[in-house]
């Protein structure tokens, strides 16, 4: 079997070198044609007719006026007389029209009757849920009251963390143009290569007669994996026009709604430990919705294993949209209800948390990792001579504060098949249906082939987002990188010992006795007896090579694994006048094993954290009691940070030999976990008192301050 | 509600934003239109059109890119949607529609403005330029080089917006602060967070702008 193993660190030469992203010219010119941006030849726009109750049963629905509109060419209902809707935006119906403005117009004319029923759209309130929540039954392990009676200090503190929203800036949906017994599916998705399937399994349409192609996706971070409800109306609408393509994507207050959203989570905690440090126990009563069908269950405590625990989790069922998978799902909301309790019990202690989450380092998965990075960030943050005990920070209005927070993920590759073409005229081309989120997956799998080949990256011409290439999985759980990686190193190895025994006579060498380096094949270590890449590849006659790779994803050969761990800081200061937190710096320490390109890793580490400084300070989904409806479904009160609002922020890539030597392992998910945390705790370290929930808005951080005073 | 400041001395007091922001003068419409510094978009509000057209469709000319184009459109069709329904220019990106992302940027007679915001009847005799128009020789503008060595762009949707948010306020401002590049393009949203690179990016097209090239 062929050496598929990553070449040693010290011989690389594209991999592990900060390289400009290959389709950044495309994005910063505008040229990049997102699903959104196609508009294809005949095409009809779609709208949507959505609820506007929150719980209700359809009585009627008379489409009638809006089918005589001069250019509407179908309408469709979707839920029917007699159907229970559950949440705020359930798709009702769907018009097809020869512009966006009449198809809009069209559902305004479509008169539906509702029998208006009891909802509930709240859930932090466990007490008014009633029925609609479901205890899981008790955890315990260890024995949690001998170590609560036994304990030198103990806390018991309240924490929540709310829904919220993914809102990818490009809306999820499509164009579909379904003509005779074939299907053209251009979605904006984060699985071209799966998402064909789930239409074909709902069409009843053999997968086959299904092709997907997606060049670019703006923003998915696991709300884009299935073809959806929309999808499958797109289709049918099409079907009803004659054929002709059609386009339906969510407006924003629907994507807001109904386009996922990130469960909530929300715990009673209690924490017994010893005045060193040491944490001996943990109770927790939790609850999370993550919509009608309940879900959200953090893994708690988070990261740290305590040896005596008891846990209660409820699922909370409301009537608002559903949950999906939310860039590193459920530990967003496990780092929050543990790290913040753990600064809590250090407070409580009058123990710096550096020392405290470092003291009981032993009760993680990775002890030495840890430890080495909450050095570094201690470095980096000058948390020595930062830190104060808490609330010490001095006379004046603005109060300075620093926290932190630990995060652990997998990030394993994903099944991945790659293809690789040498041409006789010297043309590479590589093949694999996967696609790059704005991750640098494009970026990524040409540095590798070059890397193999022995080529500059502009040799190498590669093809993803069609689902006619060899498959990848879906872009989720950070499994990408490891994926293509994998098989593309495979994939390029094969296709390069191939063109090794087609030049091996000419070089008079054993094929087994070349390399490719700079642009050449030649004889290991002698430059003297080579052929350029071009000379070597007229040997191939008139056949091209074509050779597959794979990644196996139970078992990657050593080429990817799965476990990294995450320390990060935050530096803040609050106005107790105003409540207003402002960022002055977050440190991002993280391991990732191999880094193929540390300049779109950095970037995926920046981004990590900013949406971290979103959830952290100002986003949350509103529902309103009475209404039932979601007050914030736009972008001006649905709050983002911008770029004024970030401070600082220092990422250290933790490449060290020995992460090396586990392979490539996915960075998306792990740094967008633990930045939340580490600025509440440095809220609470700045002010001197716990605002229990996020986001810190000047109006909590202001109750919380009143509170104290009180 | 409240917002975070982008001041950056840790110690001095946090002030709510004001100056050249143009998402602050969005905010502040609401509350009071007449009381506001930074007038963006008065101009084009008080420069619209006497008369009335539609609600049919009606036929509109619009300059883009220093071309007159022509299409025929119900006078409700906002400028983005003229863009990319009837004009194939899918730059600019619909992503709020309410004037709050800055996905959608254009200039216009030299002013940024969101183009969800203008309508296209109302652009008609304006000098608009899009990004489309920024490469035209094929030669990428300083501003979209910057962003691609500084990596200011991951799923890229909003990058186009930024890019003429950061054009036209360079064109304004040729040799900004790191503070001064935050107000300005504090009317521009990313969902993945590459502002530390838009951060960088725009302060070396200052520099590269600001030596003649291409500027």
């Amino acid at each position: 079997m062929p050496d598929y193993s990553w070449p040693p660190m010290e011989k690389r030469k594209m991999i592990g070198k900060a390289t400009k992203r290959l389709d950044g010219p495309m994005k910063s010119t505008g040229r990049a044609k997102y699903a959104t941006d196609l508009n294809q030849k005949d095409l009809l726009h779609a709208a949507l007719l959505t609820s506007p109750h929150a719980h209700a049963r359809v009585v009627s629905v008379d489409t009638s006026a809006a089918e005589k509109i001069p250019g509407v060419t179908a309408v469709r209902v979707l839920s029917g007389p007699g159907t229970e809707i559950q949440w705020q935006g359930t798709e009702i119906a769907a018009v097809a029209a020869t512009t966006e403005e009449v198809a809009i117009d069209a559902t305004t004319k479509i008169k539906v009757q509702y029998e208006i029923l009891p909802h509930l759209v709240k859930e932090e309130d466990l007490a008014k849920a009633g029925p609609r929540a479901k205890a899981a039954g008790e955890q315990t392990k260890g024995d949690p009251d001998k170590a609560f009676q036994e304990a030198e200090a103990t806390i018991d503190g309240y924490y929540g963390i709310p829904v919220i929203t993914h809102c990818c800036l490009e809306p999820h949906g499509q164009s579909i143009e379904w003509k005779g017994d074939h299907v053209n599916f251009w979605p904006s998705t984060q699985n071209v290569s799966g998402i064909g399937g789930d239409l074909s399994q709902n069409l009843k349409v053999p997968a086959t007669n299904i092709h997907v192609t997606m060049q670019y996706v703006g923003g998915g971070f696991g709300s884009k994996f299935g073809a959806d409800r929309w999808g499958v109306e797109c289709a049918q609408l099409s079907k009803a026009s004659g054929g002709r393509p059609v386009k339906l994507f969510l407006d924003r207050a629907t994507e807001l709604m109904i386009g996922g959203n990130r469960p909530s989570a929300y715990a009673k905690v209690k924490v017994a430990g010893m005045k060193d440090g040491t944490i001996t126990g943990w109770q927790s009563e939790s609850w999370a919705t993550g919509g009608f069908g309940g879900g959200g269950s953090p893994p708690l405590p988070y990261v740290f294993d305590v040896p005596n625990q008891r846990k209660n989790h409820t699922a909370v069922s409301i009537n608002a949209g559903g949950q999906r998978a939310w860039r590193a799902p459920n530990h967003q909301q496990a780092c929050y209800l543990t790290c913040t309790a753990i600064e809590d019990f250090a407070a409580q202690i009058k123990m710096d948390p550096l020392e405290v989450f470092d003291k009981n380092a032993g009760l993680t998965q990775r002890a030495d990792v840890y430890r080495a990075q909450l050095a570094k960030g201690a470095e980096l943050i000058d948390w020595k001579k930062k830190w104060h005990q808490r609330g010490d920070s001095g006379s004046g209005n603005i109060k300075r504060g620093l926290g932190l927070a630990v995060h652990t993920w997998g990030g394993g590759g994903h099944n991945s098949q790659c293809r690789t073409n040498i041409h006789p005229d010297g043309t590479v081309e590589l093949e694999l249906c996967s696609q790059d989120l704005g991750t640098g997956t494009r970026t990524i799998i040409t540095q590798v082939a070059a890397e193999t080949l022995g080529l500059p990256m502009g040799a190498i011409t590669l093809k993803i987002g069609d689902s006619s290439l060899p498959p990848s999985g879906p872009s989720g759980g950070s499994t990408t990188v490891g994926g293509v990686s994998s098989s593309t190193r495979k994939s390029t190895v094969n296709a390069l010992e191939k063109l090794f025994e087609a030049v091996a006579p000419s070089l008079g060498s054993p094929a087994d006795q070349l390399e490719a380096v700079d642009g050449r094949i030649q004889v290991k270590g002698n430059s003297a007896k080579s052929l350029t890449w071009k000379a070597a590849c007229q040997k191939l006659g008139v056949n091209k090579i074509s050779e597959m790779g794979a990644n196996d994803q139970r078992n990657p050969g050593g080429l990817n694994s799965s476990g990294v761990g995450g320390v990060q800081m935050a530096d803040v200061s609050v106005d107790i006048e105003t409540g207003i937190v402002r960022m002055n710096k977050m440190v991002a320490v993280q391991d990732m094993g191999l880094v193929i390109n540390p300049k779109t890793a950095e970037s995926q580490i920046h981004g990590a954290c900013i949406m971290g400084i979103c959830a952290a300070l100002m986003e949350e989904r509103i529902m309103d009691e009475q209404t039932g409806r979601m007050l914030n479904a736009e972008m001006e009160f649905n709050k983002l940070a911008g770029i004024g609002d970030i401070g600082e922020i220092v990422a250290h890539l933790d490449i060290t030999p020995e992460h090396d030597k586990r392979g490539v392992i996915g960075l998306g998910e792990p740094p967008a976990i633990s930045t939340i945390t580490a600025i509440a705790n440095a809220v609470a370290n700045a002010i001197g008192v716990r605002v229990t929930n996020v986001p810190l808005t000047p109006n909590r951080v202001l109750e919380a301050l009143e509170k104290r005073s009180a | 509600m409240s917002k975070v400041s982008s001041k950056k001395n840790p110690d001095a007091p946090i002030k709510p934003k004001n100056g050249f922001s143009r998402r602050g003068f969005i905010r502040g419409v609401g509350i009071s239109s007449g009381a506001l510094g930074s007038g963006l978009l008065q101009s084009t509000a008080t420069a619209a059109p006497a008369g009335t057209a539609g609600p049919g469709a009606v036929p509109v000319t619009l300059k883009i890119n220093g071309k007159p184009l022509n299409l025929t459109i119900e006078p409700r069709v906002t400028l983005v949607d003229a863009l990319r329904n009837y004009l194939d220019h899918t730059g600019a990106k619909k992503v709020c529609d309410r004037a709050t992302c800055g996905a959608c940027t254009v200039i216009m007679d030299g002013r940024v403005v969101y183009s969800c915001t203008v309508l296209a009847i109302d652009a008609q005799g304006k000098d608009i330029q899009t990004i489309e128009g920024l490469a035209a020789n094929g030669k990428l503008h300083p501003v979209s080089a910057a962003f691609v060595n500084h990596d200011a762009q991951q799923c890229g949707y909003c990058t186009p917006g930024f890019v003429m948010a950061a054009k036209g306020f360079l064109d304004k401002h040729r040799n900004p602060t790191l503070e001064d590049v935050e107000t300005g393009l504090g009317g521009n949203l990313c969902r993945c967070g590459t502002y530390v690179g838009v951060r960088k990016a725009v302060l070396e097209a200052a520099k590269e702008m600001r030596g003649g090239r291409n500027a």
